[in-house]
């Protein structure tokens, strides 16, 4: 900041907003009880900033947020309830002040440090707010995205996401949820809800390409948890999950927007610093827990496909064994299919088939797209055509993103009619 | 901050239970929520089929048999209990003993002289 050019208050605000605004909000929420008094206090901060940083930017831009913040939500507090009791403002007030002493001890300040952006987190991931609004309260708080923003990148009008927003903040207050990171006993359990929602944003990132941003968040949030909870297991396998998958994405669709298999995908498009990043923690993300958590097993599939220069020299085995380790610690359909289309890459597609037929008289995929895909893709293998024209009808009516469709299409013209 | 905490089962999965010892399990659980300070108030509910609901229409009563809602599991009881937040009501709530077979609601309470 020593070197922003004269006048550059606005790039400097910029600055702070990035770097302080998710920290100063977390502050101020813990200092006046109220997500939306701390909000409405740091929208003042900043505009005050815009003024007063005008002549020269404070040395500690977050402290001096925090204070304006904290005096302007004292303000408000005073015109809302001017029209109450005196005894009710100054009680208000009271409190407010009250928090100012940096006296608390909890379990998690003791243990962790006295981390707000930690607290933030865990209250937006409260598992008493439906996922949904976990994710949106994260996306809008933590990563201080505009409401705007937010509603876009789950398809719903900013209205119905103001709504939802004001619904999640509401809850917090009149249900009691604390304001504070868990003690030792919820802990693990509370990262892994965290970690749910983390995931949420990423894999709906990742599945509708123009929202890439959302994904940039994703990791970002797995970056500052595991940051602030270091050496964690469950925290470093995500984000090693979610930065070795995020690293393909260069590759993964075409100049037309078309979606690009793995075996097909130019390698050499790969984000090398993020594939280099992920791989640095699969390690220590597996050995951190006995049994290693389920995130860090499925980072270690995807390091193995970062690995291998070429298609064939995938280690399809070790990816293989990796999934039955997978399969004993969470077992789902879903990972039973990545099993068997991973089989299918060392026994063959007639190994592996009997296994998704399985799976798909079973119905606890109805509706997946990806479970008649991969029972198409092994039947276009055995040279069944018929068959496999008709699984790619299923998961082309199944499909929920444009990219899987029109892959879908050119499967079925590459098949040819009947 | 007050919180009700609202006991349902399936009264299908009550029948399936050893009632002495979940007689016994309540007892120790509601002596340990007095003992801490946070037991404000308990009752258990005669079965569903001693519901009666009742409404209010154009200015008629209409008394009706049954409860307000035919879902497969029904209210059987409720604790008030005072907790400081929301964590540690829902600690309280999971060491009611119909929790392991049936569901509880947490529920905070206006504050009625607030």
């Amino acid at each position: 900041m020593a070197d922003a050019p004269s006048g550059g208050a606005a790039s400097c605000i910029d600055d702070a907003f990035r770097r302080h605004g998710a920290e100063a909000l977390a502050t101020l929420i813990r200092l006046t009880g109220d997500f939306d008094l701390a909000e409405e206090g740091l929208q003042e901060a900043f505009a005050a900033a815009a003024v007063a940083w005008r002549s020269a930017p404070p040395d500690n831009p977050r402290a001096w947020l925090i204070a304006v913040g904290r005096r302007r939500a004292l303000d408000q507090i005073r015109r809302r309830i001017a029209y109450r009791s005196k005894q009710a403002q100054l009680t208000a007030e009271a409190v407010i002040e009250a928090q100012t002493a940096p006296a608390e001890v909890d379990d998690a300040a003791a243990a962790f440090g006295d981390d707000d952006l930690l607290r933030l987190i865990f209250t937006c991931c409260h598992p008493a707010l439906a996922l949904e609004a976990q994710v949106a309260l994260t996306l809008r708080t933590v990563c201080s995205l505009p409401t705007a923003s937010v509603a876009r990148a789950f398809l719903v009008s900013e209205e119905t996401m103001a709504q939802r927003l004001v619904r999640a903040k509401a809850k917090i207050r009149a249900a009691g949820i604390p304001y504070r990171t868990p003690p030792r006993e919820l802990l693990d359990e509370r990262v892994l809800g965290v970690l749910a929602a983390i995931y949420l944003v990423f894999t709906e990132a990742y599945a509708g390409d123009p929202r890439q941003s959302l994904a940039a968040e994703a990791i970002g949030l797995a970056r500052r948890l595991d940051a602030l909870l270091p050496g964690r297991g469950a925290v470093q396998g995500l984000l090693a999950l979610m930065l070795l998958h995020e690293a393909r994405r260069p590759a993964r669709y075409d100049a037309a927007g078309d979606l690009v298999l793995l075996e097909d995908q130019d390698r050499g498009l790969w984000n090398a610093a993020m594939i280099a990043e992920g791989l640095a923690l699969v390690e220590p993300a597996l050995k951190a827990a006995t049994p290693p958590s389920p995130y860090a097993v499925q980072a270690a599939i995807a390091a193995l496909h970062a690995q291998a220069a070429t298609p064939p020299a995938t280690d399809w085995r070790q990816i293989v064994g990796l999934y039955a380790v997978l399969l004993k610690l969470s077992p789902s359909p879903v990972i039973e299919l990545n099993h068997a289309a991973a089989l299918a890459m060392v026994d063959g597609p007639a190994a592996a088939l009997p296994r998704v037929e399985a799976l798909a008289a079973r119905g606890g995929l109805d509706g997946y797209d990806v479970l008649p895909a991969v029972r198409a893709d092994l039947l276009r293998r055995l040279g069944r055509a018929s068959e496999a024209r008709a699984a790619y009808q299923d998961a082309l009516r199944l499909a929920r993103h444009a990219p899987e469709r029109r892959f879908f299409r050119r499967r079925l013209a590459e098949l040819g009619q009947p | 901050m007050q919180y009700l905490l609202l006991i349902y089962s399936a009264e299908s999965d009550e029948a399936k239970q050893d009632v002495p010892a979940v007689m016994a399990e309540y007892g120790t659980f509601t002596q340990g929520i007095v003992q801490s300070g946070a037991f404000k108030a308990a009752d258990r509910l005669k079965p569903v089929a001693t519901a009666t609901t009742v409404r209010i229409r154009e200015g008629k009563t209409l008394t009706t048999d049954g409860p307000f809602a035919e879902t497969r599991e029904q209210l059987g009881g409720y604790y008030l209990v005072e907790a400081a937040d929301l964590d540690a009501a829902v600690a309280i709530a999971a060491k009611i003993p119909t929790a392991k077979y049936g569901s509880v609601e947490v529920r905070p309470t206006w504050p009625m002289n607030g």
